[in-house]
């Protein structure tokens, strides 16, 4: 460390690493921080109050690349110390395979206490998004389990990755987010919030949902992950994957029940995702983006959004809004 | 929607990231209804920096069939909620992005109609700037008033007065120097505010990201260039050392660090600091962080502390500058802003979060209502939704803290309903209750000395401050007078 304050220049190599230390300088004297030192900022700041205020709280891990920049902060909040709440992965099975190699090294290695949660009930009932329909099966595999792990555990506070730009209903969440018994967000009736000030306090049975990436954006998450040099699943990097081409969907064949139209094979595109998800329901985007570098370059002559690609947001008009008052993350 | 007046982006990574490297945050706030054509220059800023997608615009643009819209109805990106588009209205504060090249934006747009105050209020209290919207047609109207109060109150002090739909006055230069002497007129009311006035067409795209050739008479920015450039960092850093205390990092025995952000101010290792509200003096001995020690953590900074003494510190203590004090009390006053259907009960009990502090308050006594859009003092017993208005409080403990318009993160706090749990008041201090303060307290100790020939004596007032004085001082004198009688009378 040089000392105080934003320093990029010593988290890698560039050519005009001198210009850096000049720019530097000149930042040290005004005492500001640079946005996304800001953002890591105030993140901190929320997780801390989570769990200064929460009785009982938890990490939704969704082993993207959001949740790789929470654990990052939480282990920068609680330095030196551990992070002091467990990681909660809903499991549908259908996540990518790649997805759950990359949870289990990955929390292994950090020695954090992971708890999995699959929703066996409806599995054994058959449901996949081309039997059930993707609301339904949406509805049991991932709100309906979540809901019933934060009951088991206890948990009266569900810390998660989302982003208020990813989509238009998240834009008028809050960043401690009241859920009723039920799990619901009542969207006509939340709670101001003002300043840094929240208001955490619940009754017996409600729970808060915490988003402390709330101000954050897509390439705020890839420039922080190249700053910081974040691990994340190899499925965001471009290579040549075998996948269905329909029109503009390149659709993964992980899961078998996935459909083919007569006569359909896959090919090998060069791929990636750019949000992960369940496989059936995620599709992949043609990318030649093979570093964080290159997505980031990628992200800023992108004209298309992040989650353009997850079926799931487009089964009708404002379908997170309804997913997430029924209990949907 | 032309395609020239989308900003240049420089795809190249090497340039990017020296952009970011001194790029910086900017967050503002924005109130009107769709009428003034605030969604419209939101959308222009977003769609010009290239901030919204092509399926969010197919999306809306789907979204909209059944309503009377044009090519792109700006609105129906803004208003994110199923409701709010099948109802044409906007219901909450809703959050927005956008970067260029050189800043970074956060705009906490607020709907001007339902719920305004409230509104307006949660926008502003986060925001370093406030954009506000006049209908070149209408001229100053009350919206456009309220909302540069709302802002003033929350201690903005950066105000750009976008005068919009200038196209639909010709572009008439007249028009626009008489909104911008009444807007300054009223603006002089308040103290430290810099005003910028930028007529705009947010719908032809005039000043809105590139100056306008049609209004060569304007030789200012354009409204982009200006939120690019304005300096709005400058008070917290000024501030004294506020650092409010978050949690108590504790991981062996060897280590015992206090993590919080800096809330003002800055701090060096050695530094002379003072625990509040114990009021017990020490040093800082480390400044913590993941990524290493730092000699030095300023405002805005999550850090961690350690202290060359051990001293009993907890969840709420405010660690600050040894060489200026907060206020210490347990009378404050303060400016509510009303946010709940359930009105303001006087002595009713609240839960009461200032910084990383709860207490119970209680409001003593309500002073006066302010009408927002005059400024005037009105006399009331109790406040409505979206009411604002100065009252007494009363809190369990001794709160620190500062006036709020010299410090925003230790002069502001929340009151909550504890038995609906409801956020219901925004609070901003305006200092201590000095008459509750001088309310003598027959439980401190009374000190006294000579001092060149004169009686000095210091006295502990209700709120747990000490004031001293010489027996000359007439207030003093008033105070002696009466807790002499208080204990006389015991």
């Amino acid at each position: 460390m040089i000392g105080a304050g934003p320093d990029y220049s010593v988290q890698h190599n560039t050519p005009s690493s001198i210009d850096f230390i000049e720019i530097y300088g000149i930042l040290f004297m005004l005492a500001t921080l640079t946005h996304l030192r800001k953002l890591e900022a105030e993140s901190i700041h929320i997780l801390r109050e989570v769990v200064a205020e929460c009785q009982r709280p938890v990490l939704l891990y969704s082993v993207g690349k959001d949740s790789s920049v929470l654990l990052r902060l939480a282990q920068k909040a609680f330095h030196p110390g551990r992070i002091p709440f467990p990681l909660l992965h809903i499991d549908t099975s259908y996540k990518f395979r790649e997805m759950i190699e990359f949870r289990d090294r990955y929390t292994a290695e950090l020695g954090v206490n992971l708890i999995v949660h699959t929703n066996r009930k409806a599995l054994q009932e058959g449901s996949t998004p081309f039997a059930w329909g993707t609301q339904r099966c949406c509805g049991a595999l991932k709100t309906t389990a979540l809901l019933d792990a934060l009951r088991e555990g206890g948990f009266d506070a569900a810390i998660g990755g989302a982003r208020r730009d990813e989509e238009r209903s998240r834009a008028k969440e809050r960043i401690f987010s009241f859920r009723d018994p039920r799990g619901q967000w009542d969207p006509r009736n939340q709670r101001p919030e003002l300043w840094n000030l929240f208001n955490t306090r619940i009754n017996p049975g409600e729970s808060l949902r915490v988003f402390p990436l709330s101000n954050w954006t897509e390439v705020d998450v890839w420039h922080y992950i190249h700053i910081e040099k974040i691990p994340v699943v190899p499925l965001y990097f471009a290579k040549l994957r075998p996948v269905l081409v329909r029109g503009e969907s390149l659709l993964s064949v992980e899961q078998d029940f996935v459909p083919r139209l007569p006569g359909e094979q896959t090919k090998l595109v060069k791929c990636r995702m750019r949000s992960l998800g369940c496989s059936p329901c995620t599709g992949a985007i043609r990318s030649d983006a093979e570093t964080v570098p290159e997505i980031i370059e990628e992200l800023l002559s992108v004209r298309r959004s992040e989650r353009q690609n997850r079926v799931i947001d487009h089964d009708q008009d404002g379908s997170m809004e309804l997913k997430k008052q029924e209990g949907y993350f | 929607m032309s395609a020239a007046t989308l900003l240049a982006v420089d795809q190249s990574f090497d340039k990017f990231l020296e952009q970011e490297t001194t790029k910086g945050l900017l967050r503002f706030t924005t109130a009107g209804s769709v009428d003034d054509g605030k969604s419209t220059l939101i959308g222009r800023l977003l769609y010009d920096s290239r901030s919204v997608f092509d399926d969010q615009i197919e999306s809306v643009t789907k979204a909209s069939v059944g309503r009377n819209a044009g090519p792109i109805d700006f609105s129906l990106l803004t208003d994110g909620l199923r409701a709010e588009r099948e109802q044409g209205i906007t219901i909450d504060v809703a959050y927005r992005y956008f970067a260029t090249p050189r800043r970074k934006f956060i705009i906490a747009d607020t709907p001007g109609h339902e719920q305004y105050t409230r509104n307006m209020v949660t926008g502003a209290s986060t925001a370093d700037l406030a954009v506000v919207l006049v209908d070149a047609r209408k001229g100053l109207l009350p919206q456009s008033r309220r909302h540069a109060s709302v802002a003033a109150l929350l201690g903005i002090k950066h105000i750009a007065i976008a005068v919009n739909k200038m196209d639909m006055v010709g572009y008439d230069q007249s028009v626009f120097t008489d909104i911008e002497a009444a807007f300054r007129k009223f603006l002089s009311r308040f103290e430290g505010i810099e005003a910028v006035f930028i007529p705009v067409s947010a719908l032809e795209g005039d000043n809105v990201v590139r100056p306008s050739a049609r209004m060569r008479w304007y030789k200012g920015p354009a409204l982009l260039d200006y939120l690019e450039t304005v300096e709005v960092e400058a008070r917290a850093h000024r501030s004294p050392f506020r650092f409010p205390v978050q949690r108590v990092i504790r991981p062996g025995q060897e280590f015992r660090g206090y993590a919080g952000t800096v809330a003002s101010g800055r701090v060096r290792v050695g530094a002379p600091v003072t625990i509040m509200p114990s009021g017990r003096p020490t040093t800082i001995e480390r400044i913590t962080t993941f990524d290493g020690d730092l000699e030095e953590a300023f405002a805005g900074q999550a850090v961690t502390l350690t202290l060359a003494d051990e001293i009993d510190v907890i969840r709420g203590d405010v660690i600050v500058s040894s060489d200026d004090l907060p206020h210490v009390g347990r009378s404050i006053r303060a400016t509510l802003v009303w946010l709940n259907q359930v009105p303001a009960e006087e002595n009713k009990r609240y839960r009461l979060k200032h910084s990383t502090r709860q207490e119970w308050g209680s409001i003593v006594r309500i002073q006066h209502a302010i009408n927002i859009n005059t400024q005037q003092h009105e006399p009331a017993h109790n406040l409505e939704m979206n009411a604002i208005g100065v009252a007494d409080i009363e809190t369990s403990r001794p709160l620190c803290f500062d006036p709020y318009q010299e410090n925003r993160a230790t002069g502001s706090f929340i009151l909550v309903d504890p038995s609906t749990n409801a956020t219901v008041a925004a609070g901003m201090i305006s200092g201590p209750n000095s008459s509750a303060a001088l309310q003598p307290s027959v439980e401190g100790n009374v000190a006294w000395r000579i001092e060149d020939g004169s009686l000095v004596i210091s006295l502990p007032g209700a709120d747990g401050e000490t004031r001293s004085g010489n027996i000359t001082d007439a207030e003093t004198l008033d105070v002696l007078q009466r807790l002499l009688k208080k204990l006389e009378a015991q």
